[in-house]
């Protein structure tokens, strides 16, 4: 079975002529392929380093051009068959399984979220130049930009007076001799080139960068026409670790992320840290969480449950039937029972909500009731799982139409001249067999639908809420309970949620090597 | 053999194609730190990057056109349409964020300590061509973080064929809307939001006129996150006044009135009176319905009906890469009166500049009218600490609409906010 790839006979392309000993037939498309997957591998090469190499990301980039030549020599060989067919897939399973998983719980140990999304540095920067306030009483100077030599320096003009002052980054000095127009602009100055707009747009950042110093503030650039003197209220000291000013005194914590005054009170910019096991000691400690913990996990394995057996029989039912031989017309019927899953779900679920409507909705006007659907515990539950069952169903009776086919006519038929019942024949042969293959496909979609949370979220959002606790709701998931929890009320709270999302991780991972390890005997007594 | 040979190149290429992710994912949490700590190091040179809603980019491309000619440098204006304030956060944290953002002034807590964006020195002339309200709403620990260009409240718009007089107060609002209602002319007493969890948003002046509050203030009068009010005896009170409203009272609050259907209804006809935004008009304008714009009624005797202020403003980006630019367009150019027309040409919600909402209203008087109804209005808390307060609260007004107890109810929310604020 194993593909020997050999290399192109260099007269190029064309059906290669009969070599000694054909092992492999080599095609023109195999060669334009393997050319154009090492051009594509080449090139994503070279778009990908100009701006890793900008950001400094040297780590990235020695991994990118390690994967790079790997792949370049693995491909070009005629050797290691074997790790050719591995590579795609560990690839794969690196990017899109292990980095995430790694990512998410180291995540989980830092309390990153708002107010926690920069480093220390950038957070003071932040500190410092919120701070920075006009100085009372000063002039609001308008600003021309102009270039003494090589060195830029601005031209500060006071509107009442008028008077023209040279601010360099050594101070403001008095200049006498210069042009105003009547904007406030300086038009000329005796020993200076005067920039215009353009010219003094490109030198933005050294503008923004060139602080005059005055008596005790500092007049910087506001945008390129004005300038004013502010003084920054709040100063970081490195030497004792601290924020003065104000008339208090703000030290760093670095357990928080924040620099903390003697009242306990913090500023508002902090930093990410490192926080150990907070986040999941208070997933554990939380009452909202502990407390509600139980009840939630029990309607989420519930949902999930009936979600995935409802749509699973209801599939089957309907795949069974157009499998009969007598069906007539099975080509249609399959088309629209497909629709429901050619749909958007997400537009299907918004749909199903404003039919749930009280008032307005479909299902009580065609009913002729007045039920509050999605308001009662127990109508909003049958209505979420109704919606699933409707969007899931035709998922679950494609995959066993594609099974059935799989299973020879002549076992059922046997069956029958053995005597056995229809029904007994679909207990005994069809369905046992249809599980061996299946089986794997249910624990998925009950994986999937354990963390379902567009089928709350855009139905529900997780009520109706019991007046005495608004944060859990009567069709809130997990995933959905705890995504209010960690985004709704402090903002984003990723660290929070990572560390839930570890917790949600391990009961599905417990629950799938559970139900893998039945499947497994099962399918040693039928395979 | 051909379709082997095929299919081990498409597999070659999608492993390329996931290394490259693989790196540059990777390279994702490297990049921040790499972009703090050299935050002007970076060349500027000849683009200025503003971020706006998909509403508002192609009212502003001629004016940043105009800038961008005019200082030589080219202005990217690019649509943002889902999740505004967290993608500008990721962006800004990673240095692919813009230098200009547009948003509601009540982000301006989080923008803050996120550290994204910094103050705007503002001339007091500059200042004083604004609304006051506009100007409150933008400052931020005493100092403004942001240009304004738009202010928005909501207000009770009604139709005219059916409710000829405003209503002085919630009571008269209330029984000529019922008097409609047994009169077969309109289905609904009052259109307002309510939905499944609640709408604070919309309730907020009914609330505040039944003596309800938010937060306590601080010595300079900013909403103080330290003291939660939503349980305190006076909002009890006002919880009780909206029970009385409720499914089980009047019938005005429904939970089956949600954000997508109450507009639709009031267009339709069936109901005489909304509560609404600048943001409903040209749907009322549709349904050919007739309509005049007055402040949300209070209650007898009662406080009030405060609306929230909402202010859409330009922000300067502390990570942008062109920073003097920025500080020129937002400080010195959006200020201008015909910036702000051009921008409520294309999206109708009334100019925070007075001059230009002076002009906007000789050919609309809707946004004078909103902006009188807006005039006691509240700004929307901009402190961070306000989305712990949402949810709760809606929460707590869906179990009084339906009739549940409002002290047990208050109680509750005040708890969730106090836990999830570590107060």
């Amino acid at each position: 079975m194993a593909l020997d790839v050999r290399e192109a006979p260099r007269e190029g392309a064309g059906p290669a002529e009969p070599a000694p000993r054909p092992r492999r037939e080599i095609t023109t498309a195999f060669v334009v392929s393997r050319i154009a997957v090492l051009a594509v591998a080449a090139a994503i090469l070279l778009y990908a380093v100009p701006p890793l190499a900008a950001a400094g990301s040297w780590v990235s980039l020695g991994l990118l051009c390690a994967v790079s030549a790997l792949i370049a020599y693995l491909y070009l060989t005629r050797r290691f068959i074997p790790v050719k067919y591995l590579v795609p897939g560990t690839v794969f399973l690196l990017a899109f399984q292990v980095f995430p998983v790694v990512y998410t719980v180291t995540t989980a140990f830092t309390n990153f979220g708002d107010g926690h999304r920069g480093d220390k540095a950038a957070a003071i920067t932040a500190i410092e130049t919120g701070s920075v306030r006009q100085a009372p009483g000063s002039p609001e100077y308008s600003l021309t930009v102009a270039l003494r030599g090589e060195e830029l320096v601005f031209l500060l003009v006071d509107p009442a007076t008028k008077q023209v002052s040279l601010g360099t980054a050594d101070g403001l000095s008095r200049l006498d001799g210069a042009q105003v127009g009547v904007t406030g602009k300086v038009l000329s100055a005796p020993g200076l080139t005067v920039l215009k707009a353009p010219q003094a747009a490109a030198r933005g950042p050294e503008v923004s960068a060139l602080a005059v110093p005055t008596g005790d503030g500092l007049i910087k650039a506001n945008g390129l026409s004005r300038a004013v003197e502010g003084k920054a209220a709040l100063v970081y000291d490195a030497g004792c670790d601290c924020v003065r000013g104000e008339g208090d005194t703000w030290t760093a914590d670095e357990g928080q992320g924040y620099f903390v005054n003697a009242k306990g009170e913090h500023l508002a910019q902090g930093w990410q840290v490192n926080v150990g096991l907070d986040n999941f000691s208070r997933v554990l400690t939380n009452p909202t969480i502990s407390g509600y913990f139980a009840g939630v996990l029990g309607w989420n394995i519930f949902f999930a449950l009936v979600s995935v057996l409802g749509t699973f029989g209801l599939g089957m039912s309907v795949a069974l039937a157009l499998h009969h031989p007598r069906m007539r017309g099975t080509r249609f019927y399959r088309i629209a029972l497909i629709l429901p899953y050619a749909m958007p779900a997400f537009a299907m679920l918004l749909v199903w909500r404003d039919m749930f409507n009280r008032d307005f909705g479909l299902i009580n006007q065609l009913l002729g009731v007045n039920i509050d659907w999605l308001g009662e515990l127990g109508t909003a539950r049958f209505g979420v799982i109704l919606v699933n069952l409707w969007l899931g169903f035709p998922y679950m009776f494609l995959v066993t139409t594609g099974a059935l086919q799989a299973i020879p006519r002549e076992l059922t038929e046997a069956a029958a001249i053995d005597g056995a019942t229809p029904w007994r024949a679909f207990r005994r042969v069809t369905l046992p067999l249809l599980l061996v293959a299946l089986t794997p496909l249910l624990i998925s979609s009950f994986a999937y639908n354990f963390n379902n949370f567009n089928a709350i979220a855009l139905t529900t959002d997780g009520g109706p809420f019991p007046a005495e606790n608004p944060q859990v709701g009567g069709t809130d998931l997990l995933i959905t309970y705890t995504f209010r929890l960690a985004f709704g009320a402090g903002g984003a709270q990723f660290g929070f949620a990572a560390a839930i999302s570890v917790f949600i991780f391990t009961i599905v991972a417990v629950i799938s090597a559970v139900a893998f390890r039945r499947t497994r005997k099962q399918e040693e007594i039928y395979a | 053999m051909r379709m082997r040979a095929l299919g081990v190149a498409a597999l070659a290429t999608l492993a390329v194609a996931a290394t490259a992710c693989g790196s540059s994912q990777s390279a994702a949490p490297a990049a921040p730190s790499a972009s703090a700590s050299a935050p002007t190091a970076a060349a500027g040179g000849g683009t200025l990057v503003i971020w706006a809603d998909p509403s508002r980019v192609q009212p502003l491309k001629p004016f940043a056109d105009q800038f961008g000619t005019e200082n030589g440098v080219t202005v990217e204006v690019k649509e943002i349409s889902k999740d505004n304030q967290m993608t500008f956060l990721t962006a800004s944290q990673q240095g692919s964020g813009p230098d200009i953002m547009i948003g509601a002034h009540d982000w301006i807590g989080n923008l803050v300590q996120n550290g994204a964006i910094d103050p705007v020195t503002l001339t007091e002339e500059q200042k004083a061509a604004f609304s006051p309200k506009a100007i409150q709403a933008v400052t931020f620990n005493g100092q403004i973080y942001g240009a304004p260009y738009a202010v928005e409240n909501i207000a009770l718009i009604r139709n005219t064929e059916l409710a000829p007089d405003a209503p002085a107060t919630i009571e008269d609002m209330i029984e000529k809307g019922t008097e409609l209602k047994k009169d077969g002319k309109v289905k609904e007493v009052l259109c307002i939001p309510v939905g499944q969890k609640g709408d604070a948003f919309h309730v907020y002046p009914m609330f505040a006129s039944g003596g309800g509050a938010l937060f306590g203030a601080t010595a300079t009068g900013d909403p103080d996150p330290k003291q939660v009010l939503l349980g305190s005896p006076d909002s009890v009170k006002a919880f009780e006044k909206l029970k009385a409203l409720g499914e089980k009272g009047d019938g005005a609050l429904r939970t089956s009135l949600t954000n997508e259907n109450y507009i639709v209804n009031f267009a339709g006809g069936k109901c005489a009176y909304l509560v609404s935004g600048p943001w409903a008009i040209s749907e009322v304008k549709k349904g050919g319905i007739t309509y005049d714009i007055t402040a949300v009624p209070s209650f007898k005797d009662g406080k009030p009906a405060t609306p929230f202020v909402g202010v859409q403003s330009f922000f300067v980006a502390s990570k942008g890469k062109n920073k003097a630019l920025a500080q020129e367009f937002v400080a010195n150019y959006v200020t201008d009166k015909d910036v702000a027309k051009a921008l409520y040409d294309a999206d109708p919600r009334p100019p925070a500049l007075t001059a230009a909402l002076q002009e906007v209203q000789a050919s609309d008087p809707d946004a004078a009218k909103f902006m009188e109804a807006g005039k006691d209005g509240m700004p929307m808390p901009a402190i961070p600490e306000m989305a712990a307060i949402w949810e709760p609260f809606g929460i707590a007004e869906t179990a009084v609409v339906k009739g549940g107890d409002a002290a047990k109810a208050a109680a509750a929310a005040q708890k969730a906010i106090d836990g999830s604020l570590k107060n």
